[in-house]
């Protein structure tokens, strides 16, 4: 097994006993992956923080919602130590959108603590500040990966995901790769586990987290939807549900199950229960780069589904090129989400928008 | 206690020091809020108080030209602590657009899913977020005088709950490591699983649909959520007793804890769960089945009720521009001139309002925030009243007694003076019979102290929905969603209370797509800046005037004071909270110039 080699291997250099986390949920955010991770149980978020994992490093986490400190500086300390270099190793998670700061002339969009002059200071400066001093960089949540709800067409701010901001080739110091963990929210144990894998291979007990080429880790996301519902039974014998409240297959109701990259239907959201489709919910693609846009109206029958329903009881090769190609368009975030000076998301700004040169 | 106009105060202040002190961003609450005071240490007060909100997203703006029947699923993405309210919201005013009834079982399910929702998210607020504030970690740091009385106080309802002395509650709140603490993060997930059980997914639900929901209703369905919702009442049976013991001993340890975070009584709640035998979700009805709602509406003006018609409640907001980074609508378009029912709509009610963000350097003395000032017009005295939902449960708990509707066996409201709450016997307790009764502040003692019976509450609402739901199931009637068609044209509008308080949906409909929508959930009522009459926001609000009792000077203080005020108000901010707790800058000993400068 091929491990890495990091720095702290050397003799003077043993490997932590803590790992700190910096967990900025100040993109364009709801908060709903730092409450989704309370949630989870395998592993529970108490289990790595009182290092009851034997082998691995102890989580010291700094969320501003879970955090004993008051709050201002007492909280804000720990970014400032991280940014002088002084919390090595850390993990750097990013929660929500990240917003375009460089389309409007003044103002923030959102920010967390302030400039000595007293203005906040935005989220996007503490990316560039912590980013390169960061063991490994994760985005938590499909706002955070891809851009998710506020990167929608029509969206005022420019949201866009982690790796449009930072550049997908984009590596730590360590030579980790941006590792998205997608999910409208995060499905609870998904997260856990991504850094319960990041603390092994911190303490090089682990290889290089496996990724696929949107940066999700391959056991989480190498699966569709549809491959783990257990409605694919009615699927199989044509008989599809026609309202909301059956138990049948709901790919005519606006299911996108068949060519969705999650594991919602194998794990469900919590010991098992809950879920989408296999509970009664349409899968509407919420860990997929082209989610909302491609996906809405979230009601109707996927495009796809009506030629491949049909074809279920033919032939599955045709089904599985005909998913591909429908899967591989899902996969790819609409093309308003980027930086530079210029907003393409057809929002029209009456008082905003410099516009004056174009994609970076 | 009464809102002094700037003017007032700053006649009342005089000379004094003051310090600034700035908690950005503020902790242990969701979402972003900045809270700056300026403190007056001698004599131990906050004399103003600023709140500001980091973040703008333009839900309003992106929502426009989309299809309606996505407003749940979009939304829902506006919290992560409580969106599912708001698809529940959306679900209502599409409901109420498209004229479509929820069919009886899939009501049910909702209110299921909605009652597990408040008993989980206040749970975690309160003994997860808010309890670290009364741990003994923070009570030694802030007030060791109160930690010595507290080991010497035994607890009276300690037969309860197990905790002999004040200071074993207080230990047991110790963030991951106190056994309440972590108790209370264990019963936080198996709530999440009751709602997962009829919602889908926590927080954003996958099966709540304009309609209803695609929730299989099945025997199955509701056995699960029993036996879960049983270990929690049982649990319920040691909160209460435990935060009544906790709350009443901050009252006699610290003489005038009454006055911290205290303001006029000026709630809103605009009610909790339909009954699916009287809501047709009309418009023209809507007095009379708002009325039947199992936690009752209702604006409360200096403890009286002024109304709980939810058209009154409707037909008074009005959205103020304030202090806010937005440009102004006046002379944009009215999308809605009469009601249904021929009442006239306001140009600054939701359903007129047009957003347009226009970001900008933060000003104090101009405009410092991303939220806006949400008020309710009294039409009889012309006061735009800053309501506010002190968290949600005391607004709830606070109009369903006054008005006296609510009696579902388990849960009883006597008119004008308190609710009861029945839990039947558990595993580990016998019957118990909990009363709240209205009490005779709006501070953050009493905001916190009815989180916990409004947990109570929800629980025992879903003992009577449950028996509903099961009911219904035995009689062959599981169709949980009626079918529609979005109309060409139309209008709409759900009310509900989020976790921490008020939530009202507007919606307005041309060509089958969304003209207008506007969401209004609680934290703008409660975190709102100064209005464009210079009223401050409920936060700013309730820390004014702030008493000190925390024992640390300047240059350790830690604010407990005032974050047990903010904090009362549950914040929930993804849209704007920061704290920024400086080392104190001593401004000028004079008469600060700044005071009166607050409006615009």
């Amino acid at each position: 097994m091929q491990l890495m080699k990091l720095p702290w291997l050397k003799p003077e250099k043993p490997i932590p006993l803590d790992v700190h986390v910096i967990w900025l949920p100040d993109g364009m955010s709801c908060d709903g992956d730092t409450v989704s991770v309370t949630a989870a149980e395998q592993p529970p978020i108490e289990d790595l923080i009182l290092g009851n994992i034997p082998g691995i490093p102890k989580v010291v986490l700094h969320n501003r919602v879970l955090a004993y400190e008051q709050g201002g500086d007492n909280f804000m300390d720990w970014l400032y130590k991280a940014e002088k270099g002084k919390l090595e190793p850390f993990v750097l998670v990013i929660e929500g959108s990240i917003p375009n700061e460089k389309i409007k002339q003044e103002g923030y969009w959102t920010g967390i603590g302030n400039h000595p002059d007293g203005q906040p200071i935005t989220l996007t400066e503490w990316i560039d500040r912590l980013a390169p001093k960061a063991f490994a960089v994760i985005a938590v949540g499909t706002c955070a990966t891809y851009g998710g709800i506020h990167a929608m067409a029509g969206n005022p701010t420019g949201s866009m995901g982690l790796a449009d901001y930072l550049g997908w080739k984009w590596r730590s110091w360590a030579g980790v790769p941006i590792i998205n963990v997608p999910g409208c929210p995060v499905q609870p144990d998904n997260m856990t586990e991504t850094l319960l894998y990041l603390l092994y291979q911190a303490a090089q007990m682990a290889p290089m987290i496996p990724l696929d080429e949107n940066l999700r880790p391959t056991w989480l996301f190498g699966k569709t939807v549809h491959e783990g519902c257990d409605r694919a039974g009615y699927y199989e014998q044509g008989d599809f549900a026609h309202e909301y409240g059956s138990q049948k297959c709901l790919v005519k109701l606006g299911c996108w199950g068949p060519v969705v990259n999650c594991n919602v239907t194998k794990r469900g959201w919590m010991r098992g229960i809950g879920g989408c489709p296999n509970v009664g919910g349409i899968c509407i693609a919420c860990t997929m780069p082209g989610f909302p846009d491609k996906v809405m109206p979230f009601m109707d029958e996927p495009p796809g589904a009506r030629l491949s329903a049909v074809g279920a009881t033919v032939y599955g090769g045709v089904i599985r090129t005909l998913r591909q190609i429908t899967n591989s368009g899902i996969n790819k975030e609409p093309k308003w989400r980027h930086t530079g000076k210029k907003l393409t998301t057809g929002y029209e700004s009456t008082n905003y928008v410099t516009g004056r040169d174009g994609r970076q | 206690m009464t809102t002094m106009t700037t003017a007032e105060r700053e006649l009342q202040t005089g000379k004094r020091t003051l310090v600034e002190m700035n908690w950005d961003p503020v902790t242990r609450i969701v979402g972003s809020l900045g809270i700056y005071t300026k403190i007056d240490f001698q004599n131990r007060e906050v004399a103003e108080c600023y709140s500001t909100s980091s973040m703008f997203r333009g839900y309003s703006v992106f929502m426009k030209n989309k299809d309606p029947r996505d407003a749940p699923f979009i939304t829902s993405r506006i919290c992560g602590i409580c969106g599912d309210n708001h698809a529940t919201c959306a679900v209502y005013a599409q409901n109420m657009a498209c004229g479509m009834q929820t069919p009886n079982t899939g009501e049910w399910i909702i209110n299921l899913g909605e009652a597990a929702e408040y008993m989980f998210d206040h749970n975690i607020f309160q003994d997860n977020l808010v309890g670290v504030d009364f741990c003994e970690q923070m009570v030694k740091e802030t007030n060791p005088s109160v930690w010595a009385k507290a080991q010497r106080t035994p607890s009276p309802n300690g037969d309860k709950h197990g905790y002999r002395t004040i200071a074993d509650i207080m230990t047991s709140l110790n963030p991951f490591t106190g056994e309440f603490y972590l108790k209370a993060l264990q019963m936080s997930r198996l709530t999440r699983e009751m709602f997962c059980l009829m919602e889908g997914r926590h927080v954003h639900p996958s099966t709540l649909y304009p309609g209803g929901t695609g929730t299989v209703a099945t025997i199955q369905l509701f056995t699960d959520f029993l036996v879960r919702l049983m270990k929690y009442i049982d649990f319920m049976k040691e909160c209460v007793p435990l935060h009544d013991d906790l709350f009443n001993f901050f009252y006699e340890a610290l003489p005038g804890y009454e006055k911290v975070g205290q303001r006029r009584v000026l709630l809103g709640c605009w009610g909790a769960w339909n009954n699916p035998d009287e809501c047709d979700y009309t418009y023209k009805k809507m007095s009379k089945w708002g009325k039947e709602m199992y936690v009752t509406p209702g604006v409360i003006v200096d403890g009286e009720l002024v109304t709980n018609d939810l058209v009154d409640i409707n037909l008074g907001l009005r959205i103020l521009l304030g202090s806010s980074y937005y440009e102004d609508w006046k002379d944009k378009e009215v999308f809605v001139k009469k009601d249904p029912l021929g009442n006239s709509v306001d140009q600054r009610h939701p359903w007129n309002q047009t957003t347009t963000p226009k970001p900008q350097k933060r000003d104090f003395q101009g405009n410092y925030s991303w939220v806006m000032s949400p008020r309710w017009y009294h039409d009889k005295t012309g006061e735009y009243l800053a309501l506010d939902t002190g968290g949600g449960p005391i607004a709830r708990l606070w109009a369903t007694a006054l008005s006296g509707l609510v009696d579902i066996g388990y849960v009883k409201a006597h008119k004008g003076k308190s609710v009861t709450i029945t839990l039947p016997k558990t595993v580990g307790h016998p019957e118990m019979e909990l009363e709240w009764r209205i009490p005779k502040w709006s501070n953050a003692i009493e905001r916190d102290r009815a989180r916990t019976y409004f947990q109570a509450y929800a629980a025992a609402a879903a003992m009577y929905f449950v028996e509903k739901a099961i009911d219904q199931v035995h009689k062959g009637h599981t169709k949980t969603w009626a079918p529609f068609e979005v109309p060409e044209e139309a209008i709409g509008c759900g009310f509900h209370e989020a976790v921490r308080g008020v939530l009202s949906h507007h919606v307005v409909i041309r060509e089958r797509r969304i003209a207008n929508y506007h969401p209004y959930p609680p934290t703008p009522w409660n975190a709102s800046p100064r209005d464009v009459y210079g009223t401050p926001g409920p936060y700013e609000d309730a820390v004014q005037k702030t008493p000190i009792f925390e024992e640390n000077g300047p240059d350790k203080f830690k604010g407990v004071d005032i974050m047990r005020a903010v904090r009362s108000f549950d914040p929930c901010l993804p849209c704007g909270v920061h704290m920024y707790l400086g080392p104190g800058k001593v401004l000028q000993t004079q008469h600060s110039p700044i005071f009166g400068m607050m409006g615009k």
